[in-house]
């Protein structure tokens, strides 16, 4: 930025300064922003499309959001926050977000240190693991559409594979009526998603657990100490960065979460699936009331916008605490 | 010894890898059933192996034009959405200008947001470019939405390719185009392998945005069409298991070829991102 009136051009960061006053003459300046735009003119598409299609939408519900809009013609009966108020009253709105903290609390709590534990199993010598790693996997391959399907089918009312393996336990009390039944279905519908996430999950912390140099636990084994106390204190304070990083992506998952939701449930027993992509969706594309639906997109980008500032926080700490891990990607 | 050591950890995974499986298992078998039997008889061998279900979707010419309708979509959106990433990562990876870091920066924000957050006014904006019913419809945003991560993936690659031959190829007159076109894309082949699965699952499986910009089925992408055949014949379950199985083979397939790319290409865009 100040590099105007740097005295010569070549000191400073590398970037090329692009001052057309810069002093050793005008062709040195042209061949600047000739450079410049050269390298500009790279972005352009990426710029095109980004800007077109994912930040243009974003202000303009931004705009839709303070106006009652049935989603023709552009937006004229501006009434303020009246939307945002409404939002706040709405039971099923409070719901969603109720429903939202559920899942993020039970992946925290169960998913995610269940994935951990899959990790650091498979990360040890073991026989077959390559088979487990793939198999643990292969659910996150498939479209939530198709398991969506397959487990409204698996758990159906009475008669799905789910109902039938209890019966066969001596467990034929519990379930039953599953999606169907207000009480159960977050749990079942939590069921679902981590026997597709998982393995997600799992396969980032293998990838931050092979990046953790061996030769620490091995010292620390020489040190005497035990398993857990490797774990507690090499293994997991190594592997933060990564975690850190799964529990955004899952945050964000539940922020979002539409396609199984939509088609298991449609948000349903009596909105006690729904969250706020799908009231979203309700509001906008059945009920054609795009202003109030706005409003949930304005909000859920807040929460989202809101998280991910902390998170940035937490990466700008991560890199000023300097580089005790070496997390690269291998690229490949 | 050893292995009896280990046996508690592979009982553990056994059990986890069979709730894994059977799901997938139980609905492949139950194709090959009746309904009727499948009622009678959920977890054992099909009495008589009915191939009817299966041979049924792949006569009529449904199943393969939701096929072709996906793979013409995935194949459209990682040509656009590699390309133009591969050219914003050039730029990123290898000029110094001024506004880089901003620039960067703001690509990366678009990982913050997910799709959800913005698909009803890009509906409205697409429906006011008349791209409702039309795969571009659906291409476009995808390959917008997938823009910052393979930005991410292919910066980090061509970042490191060393400048000596960069160097080398503008002292045998290579522009900087020439360069990228005849000496980057064919080293990065790799890192574009992994984008390219990347953003081909990504697009498969997309399930929001086709289904509200196909509102005709002739553009139905196979996500709605499971969705659509379950609706269809809600009663007659040993059919909808025989059209999942068919609707998991094309993913699981790649899944098989690409596991590498896969698995690589999502871990090292979560560790960068």
């Amino acid at each position: 930025m100040t590099s105007t009136f740097l005295p010569d051009e070549r000191t400073g960061t590398g970037l090329a300064p692009t001052s057309p006053v810069a002093r050793p003459g005008r062709g040195r300046a042209r061949r600047r922003l000739v450079n410049w735009l050269t390298a500009v003119g790279f972005q352009v598409p990426a710029l095109v499309l980004f800007i077109g299609l994912v930040l243009l939408p974003m202000l303009f519900a931004l705009y839709a959001a303070f106006f009652r809009w049935g989603g023709f013609g552009m937006p004229s009966d501006y009434i303020g926050t009246d939307n945002f108020t409404q939002l706040f009253k709405d039971d099923v709105f409070l719901g969603d977000l109720w429903r939202c903290l559920l899942l993020v609390g039970l992946s925290l709590v169960l998913q995610l240190p269940f994935a951990l534990a899959m990790a650091v199993a498979l990360n040890q010598r073991l026989r077959g693991r390559a088979v487990y790693r793939m198999l643990f996997f292969a659910p996150y391959v498939l479209s939530e559409a198709i398991t969506g399907v397959l487990f409204s089918m698996v758990f159906a009312p009475d008669d799905g594979l789910a109902d039938h393996v209890l019966g066969a336990v001596g467990l034929g009390g519990i379930g039953g009526e599953w999606f169907a039944d207000p009480s159960y279905v977050m749990a079942t519908l939590f069921l679902v998603m981590t026997w597709k996430y998982f393995g997600f999950h799992m396969m980032l912390y293998l990838a931050g657990l092979q990046s953790i140099p061996a030769e620490l636990t091995e010292a620390a084994l020489i040190d005497g100490a035990g398993p857990w106390q490797r774990f507690r204190n090499v293994t997991l304070p190594l592997l933060a960065p990564t975690l850190r990083i799964s529990v955004f992506l899952s945050v964000i998952g539940a922020i979002q979460l539409f396609d199984l939701v939509w088609v298991i449930t449609q948000g349903g027993p009596d909105h006690h699936s729904e969250t706020m992509a799908v009231t979203m969706f309700q509001y906008g594309f059945k009920r054609y009331q795009v202003g109030y639906a706005s409003a949930i997109s304005v909000v859920m980008f807040g929460i989202c916008l809101v998280f991910a500032l902390a998170y940035q926080r937490f990466v700008l700490r991560r890199d000023l605490e300097g580089a005790t891990t070496n997390m690269r990607g291998d690229g490949a | 010894m050893k292995t009896l050591r280990k046996l508690p950890l592979h009982v553990v995974l056994v059990l986890v890898g069979s709730v894994v499986v059977v799901p997938l298992l139980y609905a492949a078998l139950s194709g090959f059933k009746s309904t009727d039997e499948l009622s009678r008889n959920p977890f054992g061998l099909p009495e008589h192996w009915l191939t009817g279900n299966y041979t049924d979707i792949l006569g009529s010419g449904d199943f393969w034009r939701l096929l072709g309708n996906s793979t013409l979509v995935a194949v459209a959106t990682t040509v656009l959405v590699v390309a133009v990433s591969a050219l914003a990562a050039f730029s990123f990876a290898r000029f110094a200008f001024r506004g880089r870091e901003v620039l960067f920066m703001f690509f990366t924000m678009g990982l913050m947001f997910p799709f959800a957050v913005a698909v009803l006014p890009l509906f409205l904006i697409l429906r006011y470019l008349d791209l409702l019913d039309n795969p571009l419809g659906v291409i476009l945003p995808q390959a917008a939405f997938g823009l910052p991560m393979t930005i991410i993936i292919l910066r980090g690659f061509f970042r490191q390719i060393p400048g000596e031959l960069e160097e080398a190829a503008t002292l045998d007159g290579c522009s900087a185009f020439g360069f990228f076109w005849r000496v980057l894309l064919p080293m990065a082949r790799p890192a574009l392998g992994t984008v390219s699965v990347l953003a081909v699952v990504a697009s498969w499986n997309n399930f929001m945005l086709p289904l509200l910009v196909f509102t005709d089925s002739k553009w139905w992408t196979l996500p709605l069409g499971v969705v659509q055949f379950q609706g269809q014949y809600s009663a007659e379950y040993a059919r909808v298991f025989a059209y999942l199985v068919l609707a998991m083979v094309p993913a699981l397939a790649l899944y098989s070829v690409a596991e590498r790319q896969l698995v690589g290409g999502l871990t090292a865009g979560a560790t960068k991102g």
